[in-house]
């Protein structure tokens, strides 16, 4: 690398581009304050999500100059997954002028987040994570768990394993361990686990891995000795490949674990080689780079050199992609603002209102040019989440292959559980239900 | 452990002039000319992190009883006056505050124990156990964080005789004026025959037997007064700073980041707590800013995370080598080189 070169160069460019933008009047601009982490057990997802997320800004501001004129801006804090840097960072970037919403990736730095940015009124997107109950809009005005919330990504992981077994109602008898996280990120789904065994008669046991994951065999040994049907592995970053190797191990075959959307990536199965052959994970978001949409980001952003990935071999990988969608969903709701509010910087409030109504359907994921990357979206005031479809994805060795359809979550005996939980929250908190969309938020 | 000298009685005269000052400074002037960001993303950790290093040197510095179970202990104030403002409304925050110093210290008291049969690194080891089984306990039983399912526990807002502290400044008062108080309550009780027999059981424990100090109680004494302490900034750090607390954020790492504080800062001084907390928390963060600011339209954030790294890294061994007392040490020795001629003898 000519690391100095490009030091000593950027030091001066660094310099001089700072004094100007200090000095010149801000155009309209949409900022996005990234709590990213690039350093840390996590740096895998870290670098590929939020690589992704700046690709598809990149490649709005180059193709299209920006959002309908306004350009697209961000900067970097790093957080190392840490809620204190996390919030830390939020309170460095809080006072930036326009900032459109908030994507820390985090479980931690979000939940850590909720009572800062509803009091600030701006979006606070977790996608495919994040609390569950804040999938109620009228509860939560300003959360946003996009596609996939973790009980419907449950629901999803145990409809899968039903249809493998030839109907729900083969369920009944079997064994289900659930491997997850020591984090609050992995602790999430516990009573949602319990309830479904409880409804379908499948036992299942549930073992904690403590963070970051990297020593497992006192669990794997329980699980030899429970000898379930199926592992379900709610894993993050290095905990993944080895619990895949560890799986190997002690014997338990590899396409009898699935991986929940957060251990369904790339950077998950290439290091446990052999051990991850056969391994099936679910997936809000195809991987490849197939899409037209990651065709025009190789051609613009990549072939502007403006890329993020510094390894090329990552565009179109799981999270590479997750970024992506993200990517598309935030422009799209800051569109589908400007359409009601005017093409200029828009408040925070005022892109809440635009995820709000945040709904893409298969025709318009087409020409956004997704089509087959994700299904669609269809968020609403009061159900955050959108709806997202999920698919499964077995790894053969070399590339993910999708092994299902689109498949779509339970969602309407998932609803009863979540305004169970944010009823609770919301009186907890002495916050007004919401009655309908139009209604100001009031704090 | 070095032989260290004990604090100066010129904290109580010439310095005390210093105290006012600073004390005047924090209160009168900071709450108004600093940002949101510098009191509530600096500041505040800040004072919560030197609290819990002036509770580790009365511990480690003064009573030589060295510990990496620092970081059990703030989980087990704020996760005490978590549970207490939940389950007993009627106590208002002040109390429930004080109760969880008090639920630190009577756990610090049992895992003191061992200090009375081990010593130096072995004693270091054993109060890993207090690390480790709080820790484990903490999320074990989901009672402790009134079963939410991810383990978070929302702080509620802080508020005393009715009137909340909802701003950063407020926060940043409520912090300051427990830090202060506790501060000088410590200084209090080292200047103390209490404060005395630390020092006499640190400096050679056979001696200080003989000459009547209560080895027992002396000991206990540090752990409950040191633990009651960080059990405080426990609480300070959950409520006034994250306002959300996960068993995770108390790990060993953080137990490390507070020794490390009363090392760098200098150990068996209150001052040194306050400069080695400085130097872990709000420098990094400066650093962090500057290196932002220059370079961070060509390198992405984790280069500069890393390089940041190197720099604290390499500082610290500058630091230690200049000064092996700490940067206090080397504080008063730049300030007596600008006073000469009022050096102490």
């Amino acid at each position: 690398m000519n690391m100095m070169r490009r030091l000593k160069v950027t030091m001066a460019a660094a310099l001089a581009v700072g004094l100007a933008n200090t000095f010149t009047a801000h155009a309209d601009e949409q900022f996005f304050p990234l709590q990213s982490y690039r350093v840390g057990p996590y740096a895998a997802g870290g670098t590929g999500f939020f690589g992704g997320f700046i690709d598809y800004l990149n490649l709005i501001n180059i193709r299209d100059g920006g959002v309908n004129g306004v350009k697209l801006t961000w900067d970097e804090g790093e957080t190392q997954y840490e809620v204190e840097r996390g919030v830390e960072v939020y309170e460095r970037l809080k006072s930036r002028p326009g900032i459109a919403a908030w994507n820390p990736l985090s479980v931690g730095i979000a939940y850590a987040m909720i009572d800062r940015i509803t009091k600030d009124k701006v979006p606070l997107i977790t996608i495919n994570h994040g609390r569950t109950d804040s999938t109620d809009g009228r509860v939560f005005p300003y959360v946003f768990p996009l596609l996939l919330n973790p009980y419907s990504e449950t629901s999803g992981i145990v409809n899968y394993i039903a249809s493998k077994e030839g109907g729900a109602d083969k369920l009944k008898g079997k064994k289900i361990v659930v491997l997850y996280h020591g984090s609050p990120y992995g602790k999430e789904t516990i009573p949602i686990y319990k309830r479904l065994a409880d409804k379908y008669g499948f036992e299942v046991e549930q073992i904690e891995v403590p963070h970051p994951g990297n020593e497992q065999q006192s669990q794997w040994l329980s699980i030899r000795r429970a000898k379930p049907d199926y592992v379900v592995l709610r894993g993050w970053g290095v905990m993944n490949p080895v619990a895949l190797k560890t799986a190997q191990k002690v014997g338990f075959p590899a396409d009898h674990i699935i991986g929940n959307v957060w251990s369904n990536s790339e950077e998950d199965v290439i290091p446990a080689g052999d051990a991850a052959k056969g391994y099936i994970a679910i997936t809000t978001q195809a991987s490849g780079a197939d899409y037209s949409v990651l065709q025009e980001v190789i051609k613009t952003v990549y072939g502007a050199n403006k890329g993020n990935l510094d390894d090329k071999k990552r565009i179109g990988s799981v999270y590479h992609n997750l970024g992506i969608v993200n990517g598309i969903l935030n422009v799209e709701a800051v569109r589908i603002a400007q359409a009601k509010f005017g093409k200029r910087t828009l408040t925070g409030d005022e892109v809440r209102w635009g995820f709000e109504h945040l709904q893409l359907d298969p025709a318009r994921v087409e020409a956004l040019g997704a089509k087959g990357l994700f299904h669609s979206i269809n968020v609403t005031w009061d159900n955050h989440e959108g709806d997202g479809r999920v698919t499964f994805q077995q790894w053969d060795g070399s590339k993910w292959k999708v092994v299902s359809d689109w498949i779509a979550p339970d969602w309407a005996s998932l609803r009863p559980i979540i305004e169970k939980s944010s009823a609770a929250y919301a009186k907890e908190h002495n916050i007004k239900i919401r009655t309908s969309g139009d209604e100001p938020v009031s704090q | 452990m070095p032989v260290l000298t004990p604090a100066k009685s010129s904290w109580f005269s010439g310095e005390t002039l210093w105290i006012v000052l600073v004390i005047v400074a924090a209160y009168g002037i900071v709450p108004l000319a600093g940002s949101d960001y510098l009191l509530d993303a600096v500041l505040t950790p800040f004072l919560a992190l030197s609290l819990a290093a002036v509770g580790l040197n009365v511990l480690t510095g003064y009573a030589g009883q060295v510990s990496l179970g620092s970081a059990a202990f703030l989980a087990v104030g704020a996760y005490a006056a978590y549970n207490l403002h939940l389950r007993v409304p009627a106590l208002p925050l002040l109390i429930d505050l004080v109760l969880a110093g008090g639920v630190a210290a009577a756990i610090g008291i049992v895992f003191g124990l061992p200090s009375l049969r081990l010593r130096g690194f072995y004693l270091a080891v054993s109060t890993l156990a207090a690390q480790f089984f709080v820790q484990w306990a903490l999320t074990k039983f989901s009672w402790f964080s009134n079963d939410n399912p991810s383990g978070v526990i929302d702080a509620p807002v802080l508020s005393i005789a009715g009137s909340a502290f909802t701003s950063a400044a407020e926060r940043y008062v409520f912090s300051l004026t427990i830090v202060v108080v506790l501060t000088l309550l410590t200084l209090r009780l080292l200047r103390s025959q209490s404060g005395r027999n630390f020092i006499a059981v640190r400096d050679h424990e056979i001696a200080a037997k003989v000459i009547g100090v209560p080895l027992l109680r002396t000991k206990l004494l540090a752990f409950a007064i040191s633990s009651f302490l960080i059990g405080v900034a426990g609480v300070l750090w959950a409520f006034a700073y994250l306002r959300t607390v996960e068993p995770a954020g108390f790990n060993l790492d953080r137990s490390f980041q507070i020794l490390f504080i009363i090392i760098i800062g200098g150990l068996a001084s209150l001052r040194g707590s306050f400069i080695g907390a400085a130097f872990i928390v709000v420098f990094p963060l400066l650093l962090s800013r500057v290196g932002a600011a220059l370079l961070g339209s060509v390198f992405d954030s984790g280069v500069l995370e890393m390089s940041q790294r190197i720099v604290i890294g390499a500082l610290i061994i500058v630091f230690l080598i200049a000064e092996p007392r700490g940067l206090i040490a080397l504080w008063d020795r730049a300030f007596a080189a600008v006073r000469p001629a009022k050096r102490p003898a």
